[in-house]
């Protein structure tokens, strides 16, 4: 291939060796090296190999790994895709995924903190942005200066495609030269109620949110009535492969940013039919007679999401960790309600298991025991379903303890 | 009627650091005297109520700081309150702007509601995150949680909850809150009152006006024990890094 410089291949080889050495004598992903190596060595030539393909990058607090591969899924109606569906997703995972990327389109679901980065590195045709809420607070104690960065990173990037409802989101898509708009069909949904653009309150917070400078809720061209996806006011039907309402917007959302590339009611039944599993979340696994789903939530608004989602009748098992990128901060538990879940076999585990079983008691919920491993708290559990529910690190500790790929 | 009313202020405002959470122990705490309890959230645009026991003011953004100030001052059921026996207790930001001064991080100053003689201003190098233990004269000893980049500076007119052992707490002195009769400020986040019964009965107690007997929450104290040895643990590790 012509163009790509031997600095570039030399370093690609020096990666590709590293990264096997990784994963198969140090038993760890490859991916984060192999991106460190070639962003050292040969950075300029990941940047200009960024701008010979088409690159769609998604970012938000919550769902980026599953709007990911629906968008991902829906383009391949279209022809190969790449993507980093490890989730590896700052820059070392991100330049690995670029430099070994065959495919035209590419996909990369970036981390919020790192959009800009991203953005002025591999200048992308497109930027998914699906919301912005509480998490990790003692990195980002402020929603805005995020929104801020993301709308100054958005002018290089031709199209924004945004969630209507949150306004930090849409005013940070309007950095970009043209928007479009997914709409949740929820009203206005944020945890701020300061208006990103002139930082006053919004004057209304109701099915419109609109701020007295201007800034408004736009119209949307793929929305959600009563449960339908409606693109362009065509309804395409019911989306409910992947549960909760949060997955629905996560569709409508994935067939907004490829509606111009992908014909809409062929993307949907793609991305209905192709993304089951996102990472091991909402996987299905059997043991011991236990049905067990797995589930993953972060934060406070992923884990009221995640609530709704529990099968009627399952029992649970909630997973509570606070290392590495969950945060060292427990607090927000408070934020999130569990009454929903009296009269219900529930088991708690996980490093910090009695926090959340503090907070379980405070509403009303008493767990019994206290278990250091996930499965002898699966064990606690009747036979039957189970809906798992864990933290960023304790997804981990279950997948490694259920023996789940 | 309950036997007491717990009123969140403005939660979408001033509720970023959990605030929920001392509203939800005092209820707890409460109930556990076959006291019944109600918690209110007071939102934006609506009358503050002067039916209220307790009012708790929240952590908020910074950016949330000015447009709190300008609704809350105007409500006059909040710097009526310590007069009626009703208890005020302000966290993270809330704490602040009890105090008569706030200076923001940009240099700016807005003045507060005056109810706490307190000035704050930004700690000087960096914002203050981790867990923070505190021995209080008058709550023993206390645990909790801290995301700030507050200092606050003590007037004449209150006493600090207690001394600082390990967190940053007011910013200096290794003071941590502040007291005035039923008015408290402190920058232990949401929860402090779950993971310190003895906190939470003190606000009950003065809300109230009536002894309460002490109850025990076993598991409460599990969670205690086990923070407070995680904490012995980490500062052990830390000397040892030092060596
Ligand atoms: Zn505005």
């Amino acid at each position: 291939m012509t163009g790509i410089s031997i600095r570039y291949r030399a370093a690609l080889a020096l990666a590709r060796a590293l990264a096997w050495a990784s994963r198969h004598l140090l038993h760890r992903g490859g991916n984060v090296i192999g991106g460190a190596v070639m962003l050292r060595l040969a950075g300029g030539g990941i940047a200009a190999k960024a701008r010979r393909h088409r690159i769609t990058i998604v970012t938000g607090t919550n769902g980026k790994s599953t709007t990911t591969a629906m968008i991902t899924a829906a383009l391949r109606v279209r022809g190969a895709v790449d993507t980093n569906a490890d989730g590896s997703n700052t820059s070392h995972g991100l330049a690995w995924c670029v430099a070994t990327a065959k495919a035209h389109e590419i996909v990369l679901e970036v981390d919020e903190s790192w959009l800009p980065w991203a953005v002025d590195t591999f200048g992308p045709a497109a930027a998914v942005l699906l919301n912005l809420t509480r998490d990790q607070l003692h990195r980002r104690p402020e929603i805005q200066p995020m929104a801020a960065a993301w709308r100054t990173a958005l002018q290089a990037v031709p199209c924004a495609v945004a969630v209507a409802e949150d306004p930090a989101v849409v005013w940070a898509a309007y950095g970009a030269r043209r928007t479009e708009f997914a709409s949740t069909g929820d009203g206005w949904t944020s945890d701020t109620v300061l208006c990103p653009q002139c930082g006053e309150v919004l004057h209304d917070r109701r099915e419109v949110w609109a701020c007295n400078c201007g800034l408004t809720m736009p119209a949307a061209t793929v929305e959600i009535r009563d449960q339908r996806i409606v693109v362009d006011g065509q309804d395409l039907g019911i989306y409910e492969r992947l549960p909760g309402h949060v997955n629905v917007v996560n569709a409508a959302v994935a067939l907004a940013a490829t509606r111009d590339q992908v014909e809409p009611t062929r993307a949907l039944a793609a991305i209905a039919e192709q993304v089951g599993d996102v990472a091991g979340r909402y996987r299905d696994v059997t043991v011991e007679g236990r049905r067990t789903r797995l589930l993953l939530a972060k934060n406070p608004a992923g884990w009221q999401a995640v609530l709704g989602m529990l099968r009627e009748g399952a029992s649970i098992l909630l997973v509570f960790s606070a290392e590495g990128v969950d945060g060292r901060d427990t607090t927000w538990l408070y934020d999130v309600s569990f009454e929903g879940l009296r009269g219900r076999p529930t088991a708690v585990a996980g490093q910090r298991g009695t926090d959340l079983a503090v907070r379980l008691h405070l509403d009303g919920i008493d767990v019994g025991d206290l278990h250091r491993s996930v499965r002898s708290a699966l064990m606690a559990l009747p036979e039957g379903e189970v809906d798992v529910v864990a933290t960023y690190a304790s997804f981990q500790t279950v997948r490694r303890e259920l023996h789940v790929a | 009627m309950p036997d007491l009313t717990v009123a969140i202020v403005y939660p979408e405002l001033l509720g970023l650091y959990a605030d929920r959470g001392n509203a939800i122990a005092l209820r707890h705490r409460a109930e556990l005297r076959g006291l019944s309890c109600e918690v209110r959230d007071i939102h934006l645009g609506e009358a503050l109520p002067e039916a209220v026991d307790v009012y708790i003011i929240g952590g908020g953004e910074d950016a949330a700081l000015g447009p709190a100030i300008r609704e809350l001052r105007s409500q006059r059921a909040l710097v009526g309150a310590p007069d009626r026996g009703a208890v005020v207790l302000g966290v993270c930001a809330g704490f602040q702007l009890l105090g008569r001064r706030l200076e923001a991080p940009d240099g700016s100053s807005v003045e507060g509601l005056g109810m706490l003689d307190i000035e704050s201003r930004p700690l000087p190098d960096r914002r203050a995150v981790g867990e923070i233990a505190v021995q209080s004269p008058l709550l023993g000893e206390l645990q909790g949680f801290e995301n700030h980049r507050g200092d606050a500076l003590l007037g004449e007119g209150v006493t600090p909850i207690g001394t600082v052992e390990h967190g940053v707490g007011n910013g200096h002195g290794n003071q941590e809150g502040a007291i005035d009769g039923n008015v408290v400020g402190t920058y232990l986040h949401g929860p402090a009152l779950v993971r310190n019964p003895v906190f939470a009965d003190y606000v009950l107690a003065g809300a109230t006006g009536a002894e309460l007997e002490p109850v025990e929450d076993e598991l409460v104290e599990r969670l205690r024990a086990e923070r407070r040895a995680a904490l012995v643990h980490e500062r052990r590790g830390r000397r040892r890094r030092r060596w």
